[in-house]
């Protein structure tokens, strides 16, 4: 299946000029039934598995099961994303649980400024020295063997 | 059928195909350059930015970094330390290119806001010699982000779910791209003075281990399809080690990294008998030399050792990650103190998956695997095609004009740094060959030179090549024909997916994974082959390409399918050809060729390009010297296989 969605939850993005899921997944898998405004994954054997529709889906609709053809029954693996840090909860097949929370980014969302604070002085186009070099190097010049 | 789609004209100065890492790092550079010069930067992705390429789901290292303000590591090393993994075949002047920006590609990702780890010093904490550590489930989102915000300062703009085919070329020049919206009845023709390629590698040319629902399950993301070999080979480019696919070892079934476990870790890897392969196997690396006995040992020579192993009947292979957690936990002193170093390696393990194989830990979860208290098997995958990580495949491109030697400065350098043989034409990451081990941080370097080097194409040849309207047409009915075929016939038999006139893109593909399996050395045939099986295999090939002209597709889902396996299958043909046309086995790990089972370093210490003629739709096979830009002591090269 890979992912899957669940219809209590569901509420097509209704007020998105598409789903949160159709609009990330990179393999154009999520579709949107238009009769029952739920969203499915239409080629689930082509899915990566990446989680990119269930972090980012509003309502938390999506989860994923593991591939039916090589994967045990009864496990779930369940991340809870927020701007700074991801929780996962692992549930194993025998009922253990697991939980683990990791950093993802250390600027707040939409500020990864390109130059990084480094100079933007340079401005000859015919070397091979590039943009924010070499002080973003953290080394005196670009290497060359000239 | 194409009458239907409305045909939207873009006109930029510098078009950048692909949207993930190497096309990222081109949007940055370029936009600054362009920024400074009037110029305009467009970028399109089959995608959305924020999660499209091999970096969607995130990475847990960054497998790049020469780290030359450590001290510790030079340029050189680096060069050297590639040349051997691919068994003396790369171009050093473009690995070096890489490796010396690559450091500022990275420290970037850190001011960006990419967590990498660092110890207690405030140093970064390495798995490996070149490998860092970090926290990377939104690694692509951030670097999507600083590409969008260079793209927006510049007055640049990107275009998402554009699935782009065919090159235009203005004589020997390239002017632009066709494509068409993957999610409504657009079909677009960009015009240009300049490409980057970065679309990728190739995914799915060869039948996967698994084939029922698991089939995605490709430890390289199963969409990409080849869009960067296709397009430079369509274009007349040559091309590069198309004979070189990656096999990675990785743990089975899921794919999930084996980086952290062997370099961070130590665990080793034993057989069913418990016999460590890379200890009991030692001599099997003397056939090999001068690239067997070297330190650390070629990816493909260690995926050799194992494979040997499995095919005696030893395998299961194992991951010893019990064993080695309990190590290093014992290793932290008092019982206290070793409880909690063993919850933080299992945190540490487990992240690896999480950050970059969620599947893996699925399948762990679902199989009750505790890594501290059993080990798990590992396997050897199937073959990818990729200019980045361990693979080499790609457009032959020019170095920069100052890391050449006297002798390298004919063969290598043509003007631009890291342009094809097509003017115009830039390619980085997975496009652009014969620089492997570039990984995520490298093919962002690349992007970067490219970026730059395309805005200086741009400025020293300020014109817009002319768009040719009539071959536009003419690409404009063939890109929609199967959605036309499929209209036509689908109402001749009662079930869509059987009916005589058409063939459906699973079903196109299936075809190919089959034959390239069976002949062209897959999983099923143990990654071995012979002039015979090659032979069949290009004949059957053939008939697929003809048919190619019956694919069928019920909506624009489906039409990108269709061409996303005509890409595949270029990508495979050229693979075919390349084989076939080196004679010797070089590197075992990812092939062998049964009729030619040494290496010859006599005769193939070379490059097997290749060249696609557009005029008279024909293959050439090129050889090419492999020269040092770096001297070479003459008898280490020359040590027969």
């Amino acid at each position: 299946m890979p992912s899957f969605v669940n219809p209590d939850k569901c509420d097509g993005c209704k007020a998105l000029d598409k789903t949160a899921c159709q609009f990330i997944c990179p393999n154009d898998l999520m579709v949107l039934n238009k009769a029952t405004m739920k969203a499915f994954n239409q080629e689930p054997e082509m899915c990566w598995e990446c989680y990119s529709c269930v972090k980012i889906c509003p309502v938390q609709a999506v989860e994923i099961r593991g591939y039916a053809d090589f994967v045990p029954m009864g496990a779930a693996v369940t991340p809870m994303r927020s701007s700074d840090s991801i929780m996962w909860t692992v549930k194993f097949r025998n009922g253990m649980l697991k939980r683990f929370k990791f950093p993802i980014r250390t600027t707040p969302e939409g500020q990864a400024k390109p130059a990084g604070g480094y100079a933007t002085a340079h401005g000859n186009l015919n070397d091979n020295i590039l943009a924010q070099e070499p002080e973003a190097l953290r080394i005196p010049e670009v290497y060359t063997i000239k | 059928m194409s009458q239907n789609f409305q045909t939207v004209k873009v006109t930029t100065d510098l078009l950048i195909l692909g949207g993930g890492m190497a096309a990222c790092g081109a949007a940055v550079e370029a936009s600054y350059w362009a920024k400074k010069n009037g110029l305009k930067v467009t970028l399109v992705d089959k995608a959305a930015m924020d999660r499209s390429g091999a970096v969607a789901m995130g990475l847990s290292a960054l497998n790049q970094y020469v780290g030359l303000h450590e001290g510790k590591n030079t340029v050189k090393d680096y060069v050297d330390y590639v040349r051997m993994d691919l068994m003396g075949i790369i171009r050093e002047d473009l690995v070096a290119n890489i490796a010396r920006h690559v450091d500022s590609t990275v420290h970037l990702f850190e001011k960006w806001g990419l967590p990498i780890w660092k110890d207690e010093k405030g140093g970064y904490v390495h798995e490996g010699r070149w490998q860092l550590m970090i926290n990377g489930e939104s690694y692509k989102v951030i670097i999507a982000e600083a590409a969008k915000n260079a793209l927006a300062e510049a007055g640049g703009e990107y275009f998402e779910r554009i699935f782009i085919t065919e090159p235009l070329l203005d004589g020997d020049r390239v002017s632009g791209a066709i494509g068409f919206s993957v999610r409504e009845n657009k079909f677009y023709v960009f015009n240009a003075k300049a490409v980057v390629v970065a679309m990728g590698g190739a995914v799915h040319v060869f039948k996967p281990r698994s084939t029922g629902e698991g089939l995605g399950r490709a430890w390289y993301p199963p969409w990409n399809s080849g869009s960067s070999a296709y397009f430079t080979i369509r274009a007349g480019a040559e091309m590069t080690s198309q004979e070189v696919r990656f096999i990675p070892v990785r743990f089975k079934d899921a794919y999930g990294p084996v980086g952290a476990w062997f370099l961070l870790f130590k665990a080793a890897a034993t057989n069913a008998m418990g016999g460590n392969y890379m200890v009991e196997r030692v001599d099997e690396l003397e056939r090999w030399r001068p690239y067997g006995t070297v330190k650390p040992i070629p990816a493909n020579l260690r995926n050799w050792l194992g494979m040997l192993d499995v095919m005696e009947g030893k395998g299961p292979i194992f991951m010893r990650t019990a064993e080695a957690i309990q190590k290093i936990a014992s290793e932290a002193g008092d019982e206290k103190e070793a409880k909690k170093k063993l919850k933080e390696l299992e945190s540490e393990a487990w992240e690896d998956f999480l950050d970059m194989t969620i599947s893996q830990a699925i399948l762990w979860a679902a199989s009750n695997v505790e890594p501290e208290k059993r080990s798990s098997e590992i396997a050897a995958a199937e073959p990818y095609f990729i200019g980045s990580h361990s693979g080499a495949s790609g457009a032959w491109v020019s170095g920069p004009d100052d890391l050449q030697s006297a002798e390298t400065k004919k063969d290598y350098f043509w003007g631009y740094s890291h342009m094809a043989t097509i003017k115009g034409m830039f390619c980085a990451g997975d496009a652009s060959g014969a620089s492997s081990h570039k990984f995520s941080t490298g093919s962002h370097a690349e992007g970067r030179i490219v970026g730059k080097a395309a805005i200086k194409y741009i400025v020293d040849n300020n014109s817009l090549p002319k768009v040719n309207d009539a071959k536009v047409e003419e690409y404009k009915k063939l890109m929609f024909k199967p959605l036309e075929t499929f209209e036509q016939f689908k109402n001749a038999t009662t079930d869509p997916d059987i009916n005589p006139n058409y063939i459906r893109p699973k079903m196109f593909m299936f075809r190919l994974q089959k034959l390239m399996d069976e002949y062209v050395g897959g999983v099923t045939a143990q990654f071995t082959t012979n002039k015979a099986c090659l032979d069949r295999g290009l004949e059957l090939l053939g008939m697929l390409k003809e048919d190619s002209d019956k694919l069928a597709a019920k909506d624009l889902h489906e039409l990108m399918r269709c061409w996303e396996n005509v890409q595949r299958m270029w990508q495979a043909e050229a693979h075919a050809r390349t084989i076939l046309f080196r004679e010797e086995t070089r590197w075992p790990g990812y092939y062998r060729r049964a009729d030619f089972p040494k290496m010859d370093e006599k005769n193939w210490h070379a490059f097997a390009n290749l060249r696609w003629d557009p005029a008279k739709n024909e293959w050439q096979m090129i050889k090419r010297p492999m020269l040092h830009v770096y001297p070479q002591a003459k008898e280490h090269e020359l040590l027969g296989g």
